[in-house]
């Protein structure tokens, strides 16, 4: 399994601060694609992806036990 | 502990006191706070959120890159997290090198980094409602769905 974690307004837009899924076996854009139809979410082509807390590319493989994070884009500072 | 999210107010002089160094001929420390007014718009108060664990990585990161930038350099940086004020204290940034261009020189990439790479999110809260910045104008996207070495590098 696989833990999903959305921040800033993709948590708004999905409900929850972390999703639970089986994603091995996918790629980034694959599941970003996945989610972004079942939640609707908005803006994905400015949203990053993290697996295991490093940026990752969209064609990267997601093994069972990722943690996958999407970063919309971040306003810190 | 020189890279720090805190849910606390920040203690400015202990982020300074991390780079005191005895090779060190200046310290430069940025304070970022909230801001009330942008373009005209009333803020009431901010909400920050990080991915703590990710955030904590990449102000590391940043550190090394100006080690290897400015030889001699030493770096600290806390972000705050959670709701602040008009006035507050979001971010300190201490930099302490050899000579002083150096330190103004690293602490303002230093900042500029976390705008583009520590997965820190704020919410604004105006009279009329709230929302996430981000890249407001939408002009920054990723295709490859990861920033470019040119974005990483520059």
């Amino acid at each position: 399994m696989n833990k999903v974690l959305f921040f800033a307004h993709l948590r708004d837009a999905v409900g929850e601060e972390f999703l639970s899924v089986d994603a091995s076996g996918k790629t980034v854009a694959e599941l970003k694609a996945e989610l972004a139809a079942k939640y609707n979410l908005p803006k994905m082509d400015t949203v990053m992806t993290a697996v295991n807390e490093e940026f990752a590319a969209n064609d990267e493989v997601i093994r069972d036990g990722d943690e996958i994070a999407f970063i919309p884009p971040v306003s810190g500072g | 502990m020189m890279y720090q999210i805190s849910k606390e107010p920040i203690d400015i002089q202990a982020v300074i006191d991390k780079v005191v160094q005895r090779e060190a001929g200046a310290i430069t420390t940025f304070i970022g706070t909230v801001r009330e007014l942008t373009k005209g718009k009333k803020t009431l108060f901010l909400i920050y959120e990080a991915y703590e664990a990710m955030a904590v990585k990449k102000l590391e990161q940043i550190g090394q890159e100006i080690e290897q930038r400015w030889e001699g350099s030493c770096v600290a940086i806390t972000h705050r997290v959670g709701r602040l004020d008009i006035t507050d204290v979001a971010v300190v940034i201490a930099v302490s090198t050899p000579h002083r261009a150096d330190a103004y020189d690293a602490n303002r990439y230093a900042i500029e980094r976390i705008k583009e790479i520590v997965p820190i999110w704020k919410k604004e809260h105006w009279e009329e409602g709230e929302a996430w910045m981000g890249n407001q104008l939408e002009t920054v996207a990723y295709p490859s769905g990861k920033p470019e070495e040119s974005d990483l590098n520059e």
